[in-house]
């Protein structure tokens, strides 16, 4: 896995910047002709994926007609339970390490064989009608509503993790993370249910990734931005599932994501490129 | 009972029957026992019986779904009664109406709470004029029991109320009883076994409310997260909790069929009609 993650981290954004389309990525099999890939591959996948995970299946789709991808969106530790559990799919795409760390650890999928295919930032959100919250340092106001993923889920670490960092930072006053954690009303099972809460304006603030915020969501949340220093930046590894049918296509799949094609449509979906 | 023995041989309806049942008897039996044997098996079945988490969500389910049911008892009972006694047609109409929770999937519920009484919804403002904000808290949570479960009970007390028969009440007030009294002593008491069982089927969906629970009122633990909201968590985290929650609902589930059970055995009324 670490040689993958540097070959990725060295590679992909050369490769991305050459604009070059055809990269020979050593994951990539010379393989067969578009017509004959074909087959219904099951993907799971971490909810912050849906979107642009949804712009590979329509690019995918136009490659190879006669290949049908099925995705399920969940949070990841839901995923990775019910893989756990003996739920079948070819390729599991995790929003944290953490996740495919017990993956490889229950035996799902083989210890080595993940690669970092995407990076996230964190954002606050608010909704575009509520005035509440006009800086980060607002999130510790008393009475506000706030919402975020659980904690067990990767985003919901991560933004506890951001808030830590703000309050360490010195910069948004005493006691920072204990009034914006007093703050909080609901733990969402995942982050689009946290942001639908922010988007309905019955919350006031929540913690989401970038990529969240998509075109339709644009228009009902305004989105404020955690410096760098202070952010977490999420690092997103996929693998093929151990007890998947049709390990070929699920290679198929994750070479494509990891190929300078997949990734461009990953940037286009506001996913970050991993970090060196 | 007699009669079907001896057609079972001759009967192949019935040995289709035989076999569906066996089949039904394993579908359902299987999961719940492998949910019970998982959770047993866990080492740690007891300590996560009683972990902060499962506990704060068990008195939250135990305190809402009570509060729940005294409303409902309490307006539900005169509202069937009604419905039993006078029949015209906006009460007909009502009287459809009712069941509408019971087919209407929870989420839905959920997300028609959240346009009604939601910071943003049609009686938001009203409601925030008053001071009141719903989402994301308890009471938001018992309102959305109330409103999946109190069609069961309404329901089945209705159908107890039509089972007494409107001459005994008559009777009761040409004795110079007033209402209050024959309802008291007269149609609460040949009811009772229909009032029971609908009580313990509101309840028994009250506990088991999820969708609108996590739509409406959110999910934060000992605020609104009950024990269904509670195992959804567990899931992403801790398994032997989420394994034990579900075998604690299970239990109260089976506890809350065999009072039905026993309560309408009792009421040979209730079964000749």
């Amino acid at each position: 896995m670490r040689l993958l993650f540097y070959f990725l981290a060295v590679a992909v954004p050369v490769l991305t910047l050459a604009g070059c389309s055809a990269a020979p990525l050593p994951t990539t099999s010379p393989g067969p002709t578009a017509a004959s890939v074909s087959g219904n591959l099951t993907v799971f996948a971490a909810s912050s994926l849906t979107d642009a995970f949804n712009g590979v299946k329509i690019a995918l789709a136009a490659k190879y007609p006669k290949l049908t991808i099925t995705y399920s969106f969940a949070g990841s530790s839901t995923l990775r339970t019910q893989l756990e559990q003996g739920a079948t799919a070819d390729v599991f795409a995790s929003a944290n390490t953490q996740q495919m760390d017990l993956a490889v650890q229950s035996g799902v999928v083989a210890s080595g064989e993940s690669a970092l295919f995407a990076a996230n930032r964190l954002v606050v959100v608010v909704p575009t009608s509520d005035t509440k919250v006009q800086t980060l340092a607002d999130l510790a106001k008393p009475g506000l509503k706030l919402v975020l993923a659980q904690k067990d889920v990767p985003v919901g670490g991560y933004a506890r993790d951001a808030i830590s960092k703000m309050d360490a930072s010195g910069q948004y006053g005493a006691g920072f993370s204990q009034k914006v954690l007093a703050n909080l009303v609901s733990e969402e099972s995942n982050v689009k249910q946290a942001l639908a809460k922010v988007a309905l304006g019955e919350a006031d603030a929540a913690i989401v990734y970038s990529t969240d915020v998509t075109k339709n969501m644009a228009s009902q949340v305004t989105v404020l931005a955690i410096p760098d220093a202070q952010n977490v930046v999420a690092a997103y590894p996929i693998a093929l599932v151990k007890a998947g049918k049709q390990p070929e296509l699920a290679q198929r799949f994750i070479s494509y994501v990891l190929s300078p094609e997949g990734q461009a449509i990953l940037k286009r979906y506001g996913f970050m490129e991993v970090p060196q | 009972m007699v009669r079907s023995r001896r057609q079972g041989q001759s009967n192949p309806i019935l040995m289709v029957g035989g076999f569906a049942t066996a089949l039904f008897v394993l579908f359902v039996g299987l999961p719940l026992l492998a949910l019970l044997l998982r959770a047993l098996g866990n080492d740690g079945f007891f300590a996560s019986l009683t972990s902060d988490v499962a506990l704060q969500a068990l008195k939250l389910s135990a305190f809402t779904s009570a509060v729940s049911m005294a409303v409902i008892l309490v307006l539900g009972t005169p509202f069937a009664y009604l419905l039993a006694r006078r029949q015209t047609l906006p009460l007909h109409i009502v009287d459809t109406l009712v069941e509408l929770p019971i087919v209407l999937p929870p989420v839905v519920a959920g997300v028609a709470m959240l346009m009604a009484f939601g910071r943003n919804g049609i009686f938001g403002a009203a409601l925030a004029h008053l001071g009141i904000a719903l989402p994301f808290t308890t009471a938001a949570v018992i309102l959305a029991q109330v409103f999946v479960s109190a069609p069961f009970y309404v329901r089945a007390a209705k159908l107890g109320f039509l089972g007494v028969d409107q001459e005994y009440e008559a009777i009761s007030q040409t004795l110079g009883i007033s209402p209050w009294r024959t309802f008291w002593r007269l149609t609460l008491p040949l009811s009772w076994p229909s009032l029971l069982s609908g009580a313990a089927l509101a309840w028994a969906r009250a506990l088991s409310e999820f969708g609108a629970t996590i739509m409406f009122a959110g999910n934060f633990t000992g605020r609104t997260q009950t024990m269904p909201l509670a195992i959804l968590s567990a899931m992403e985290s801790n398994l032997a909790t989420a394994l034990a929650l579900a075998v604690m609902l299970m239990a109260l589930s089976v506890l809350l069929l065999i009072a039905i059970a026993l309560v309408s055995r009792a009421a040979p009324w209730e079964q000749r009609r």
